[in-house]
């Protein structure tokens, strides 16, 4: 639902009539000056663009606004005609829908903004006919998954384990620690710790490898060869207890950290390094008598699991086994379709070559082999058919073989394609969503500057008295008067005022936070007002792929001071021309899909209300390994409240030259 | 006979209707073995598409409401704007009205104005409620303002405002102010505040404010009466 402020208005200023009763001070005045049959054809005007149509094609369908009563609600009696403030392009479609009964989806529009249109005519998308419904639910199911991702890359980024900002100081140990395993790049020991395990288990499998390889060995039997394991036992001793040691440590360390340790031992990771390191420890603690040597022979095998820790390290691989994951059934598929045809085969194959001797196909499970072999296009030659049918039936089986193979992997080949690009797509959206949230809090440190503005006009006002308030009141429009009127309600109502950042934080005399804050104002080089939060926010997630070249080119012309002036050039900017109240609306507008909510309590260190005239911001190139947000397995790690230390804006110590604050949740509000 | 929880279900004897863990693992496998693909979700999603809210005729409300048609007309037009389904649910009521306070946290005051304007108690405020609302509001009598106001504190609606439902008024009208204010927010300024109301409203001192007492404590205040003028060019 598109939220346009500028309507709402009246009634937010008619709800301050809950604070009347309950204000210790006189309110102020409000801003003055501010102040809505037989067939016949009917004019319907979309945005200067007239429509004729008769009134019964209207009446077609009576459930919708332009069939009912409803309708009325839109007449101009100056003009006596229909008048619609929204998009004639797709009006055109809404209304060949009534002439001609079924509606077409059109191939280049947004299908979001057509959406949006057929829902404000009381038209339910269902009616779509069948020509365009295929593309339009598909179109529909691709947005719907980039919105989800972006939610889900706002609820679980900053906290999850894509999050990159360090804790605040005051966090228990145990979760700073968590944070270091999750995300390594948050302090150098963290980064440390993890080269070294994933050292070690390099090390570890290598020695696993090379234990098999034979050493030439000298002494007692001469020309007899051992492996090389059996040769320096105590070396491979030493080099596996050392590394069972770290693993043993990590995975304890973690047990420790883990939010949630119910969750962490049930997760696939932490089964691998118990899988891991367990052999070890069997080993040491079983007897080494030869009834069960053989047995913690078989046990040593395990140690290759090792290998699979590899998966902390890397995201491809922890995308190949998400994947997989989800093309559980495809692959269910091509499993039972192999087996059936396996199956039938071998038992073709038996019967045909039951007759001859000295045959290898002793019995249908000994056929599973041969048919496995020859529907893979292996062929070893082991077992070979003989008699004429043998070989007629083994070809027709190596043929079928080839397709019934080729069939599920493309589905799986796609999942795969679809997942790594939707990695890549979260990771680029998280660099982006950092410079979003600032220009973003630019915006709005905008409007509490231009109240503050008004503030001090009008004390300068009621200074003068007599003189007409021609500066301020000339400079802004009404909306902004009437807003700035209610928020003035507001404060006489508790009694307290408005300030911004800086004098609160002076008045306090709070010198913890000047460290802080004195860190923060060197953050707004990064802050870019190069476009107004319409382009980004909404846009991005709507139509995605058109606007990234605009929204570049943009940033690139940024140089913006904060104050009402910037607010036109910034319109300017963005292409925009209309006058204030509009683009306020407008602005206002973009908010819809990216509400992130403010929570009063979470302490905010921006400084964006000092601006400073920068440099555009280059985009931020991130190529950190990270783990993608299909890892939930490893826990988030998250405080459960959304408001608490995960909101506090920190720095982060990457790579990135300009450091900027990054925020949990803000609320976008322009004017 | 009905499966209790899963660990002493066995097959034999339990129902195909029987939750348990089993007949999931079975019906699971089942569908890895047959490769049934994920279901198609999106037509559950249709389902619930447009709940669209029609609002009575214009003549009906030009009846109820003490607006001019042309008022209604420009009232409904932005109404229908912002929301195409013809109703306002809680947690839109709240975006919206926090875009007018972006330092603080209006929405607990927005669900206590949710509440108010939501007379019917369904959930969601639609055109009639809201035009019904705003013309108490703008083209009411001073009592017919003060009785909405009334409305509005007492939360659970039995007739009195008791000091728990003031505080909590008070502290999610404090809440708006947000962080940085001048002089500083302090902890007690809320409950002082509500004590100095309590003390001007509540006549018989019994710790709750009935109808009469506030109409009567109100027409008194003499800022109170001149800021009700506040309301009358707002639309």
């Amino acid at each position: 639902m598109a939220a346009g402020v500028a309507t709402w208005l009246p009634f937010a200023r008619a709800a301050a009539v809950g604070w009347l009763p309950l204000a210790q001070q006189p309110l102020p005045a409000a801003p003055q000056g501010c102040e809505a049959r037989s067939d016949e054809v009917l004019v319907v005007n979309v945005s200067g663009r007239r429509f004729q149509t008769w009134k019964n094609t209207l009446d077609r369908y009576p459930d919708t606004l332009l069939g009912s009563s409803e309708k009325e609600f839109f007449f101009d009696p100056d003009s006596g005609e229909y008048f619609f403030d929204r998009d004639p392009d797709l009006f055109r479609h809404v209304l060949n829908f009534y002439r001609t009964g079924r509606l077409h989806c059109p191939r280049q529009e947004c299908i979001q903004a057509f959406d949006e249109e057929l829902a404000f005519y009381g038209i339910v998308p269902e009616l779509i006919g069948d020509c365009c419904l295929e593309e339009y639910r598909d179109r529909k199911k691709e947005n719907a998954e980039r919105l989800a991702e972006d939610e889900e890359a706002e609820l679980g980024g900053p906290g999850g384990a894509g999050a990159d900002w360090a804790l605040p100081p005051g966090s228990p140990f145990r979760q700073r620690l968590w944070r270091a395993f999750e995300n390594p790049h948050t302090s150098t020991m963290a980064l440390v710790f993890y080269y070294v395990t994933g050292f070690f288990i390099a090390v570890s499998v290598i020695a696993n490898v090379v234990e098999t390889i034979p050493c030439a060995a000298g002494g007692r039997a001469g020309w007899r060869e051992e492996p090389c394991g059996d040769r320096f036992p105590l070396a491979f001793f030493c080099m596996d207890t050392a590394c069972v040691l770290i693993f043993t440590g990590e995975y304890l360390l973690r047990l420790f950290a883990a939010p949630s340790r119910g969750r962490f031992l049930r997760s696939v990771m932490s089964l691998i390094d118990a899988v891991a390191i367990l052999p070890y420890y069997i080993g040491l603690f079983v007897p080494k008598n030869d009834d069960l040597s053989g047995a913690f022979v078989t046990l040593r095998v395990f140690r290759v699991f090792r290998i699979f820790k590899f998966s902390r390290h890397s995201q491809g691989l922890r995308i190949l086994g998400y994947t997989l994951k989800s093309c559980a059934s495809e692959l269910g598929f091509l499993l039972f379709s192999l087996t059936m045809a396996i199956i039938i085969f071998a038992t073709v194959m038996f019967y045909a070559e039951k007759g001859t001797s000295k045959t290898n196909f002793t019995s249908i499970p000994a056929a599973f082999w041969y048919t496995i072999v020859t529907m893979t296009t292996l062929g070893y030659g082991d077992m070979v058919p003989s008699t004429i049918a043998g070989k007629i039936f083994g070809s027709i089986c190596s043929l079928s073989g080839v397709l019934v193979i080729a069939l599920p992997v493309p589905v799986i080949v796609s999942n795969f394609s679809r997942i790594y690009h939707q990695n890549q797509r979260a990771d680029k959206r998280r660099a982006q969503q950092k410079v979003r949230l600032a220009r973003i809090r630019m915006a709005k440190s905008g409007t509490t500057t231009a109240f503050l503005q008004y503030k001090r006009n009008r004390g300068l006002e009621d200074q003068d008295g007599a003189e007409r308030p021609a500066l301020s009141t000339r400079s802004s429009s009404a909306f902004e008067q009437q807003h700035h009127h209610l928020l003035h309600c507001l404060e006489k109502t508790t009694s307290h005022e408005f300030t911004d950042e800086s004098t609160f934080s002076e008045a306090l005399g709070v010198i913890s936070l000047g460290g802080q804050t004195s860190r923060s104002t060197s953050v707004s080089s990064q802050a870019v007002i190069g476009t107004s939060t319409r382009a980004s926010s909404l846009i991005s997630s709507c139509c995605p792929r058109q606007n990234k070249q605009r929204r570049a080119i943009r940033l690139a012309n940024s140089t913006a001071s904060v104050s009402r002036g910037s607010m036109q050039e910034l319109d300017t900017l963005a292409g925009h021309h209309s006058p204030g109240p509009q683009s306020s609306r407008a602005s206002l507008n973009a908010k819809t899909h990216d509400t992130l909510t403010l929570n009063c309590d979470s302490q905010d260190l921006v400084a964006a209300i000092i601006s400073i005239p920068t440099p555009p911001a280059n985009t931020p190139d991130e190529s950190r390994p990270r783990s993608p947000a299909s890892d939930r397995g490893e826990g988030p790690g998250r405080p459960s409240s959304g408001s608490s230390s995960s909101s506090r804006g920190a720095l982060r110590n990457s790579s990135l030259g300009p450091s900027y604050l990054l925020h949990n949740a803000v609320k976008i509000s322009s004017l | 006979m009905v499966c209790v929880g899963g660990s002493n279900c066995s097959m034999s004897w339990c129902p195909r209707s029987c939750r348990s863990p089993l007949g999931y693992a079975a019906r699971s496998l089942f569908q890895f073995v047959t490769g049934t693909l994920a279901p198609d979700s999106v037509e559950d999603e249709f389902e619930l598409s447009t709940v669209c809210h029609r609002p009575e005729g214009l003549e009906q409300l030009q009846e109820q409401t003490k607006f001019t048609r042309k008022e209604l007309q420009v009232l409904y037009r932005g109404f229908k704007n912002e929301c195409p389904s013809g109703i306002v649910n809680e947690e839109n009521f709240k975006q919206i009205y926090s875009q007018f306070f972006p330092q603080g946290d209006s929405s607990t005051y927005a669900t206590f104005l949710f509440n108010a304007f939501d007379t019917n108690h369904d959930g969601s405020v639609s055109f009639e409620d809201f035009v019904a609302g705003l013309s108490v509001i703008l083209r009411g009598t001073i009592d017919d303002r003060l009785n909405w106001a009334f409305n509005l504190y007492d939360l659970n609606k039995d007739g009195f405002i008791t000091k728990e439902e003031m505080l909590d008024i008070m502290k999610s009208i404090y809440d708006m102010m947000g962080k940085y204010t001048y002089p500083a927010l302090r902890e007690e300024a809320p409950r002082e505040h509500v004590e100095s109301f309590f003390q001007k409203m509540d006549r018989n001192k019994d710790g709750v404010v009935t109808i009469e007492e506030f109409i009567e404590s109100c027409q008194k205040d003499e800022n109170i009466m001149r800021s009700m003028q506040l309301f009358d060019n707002v639309i």
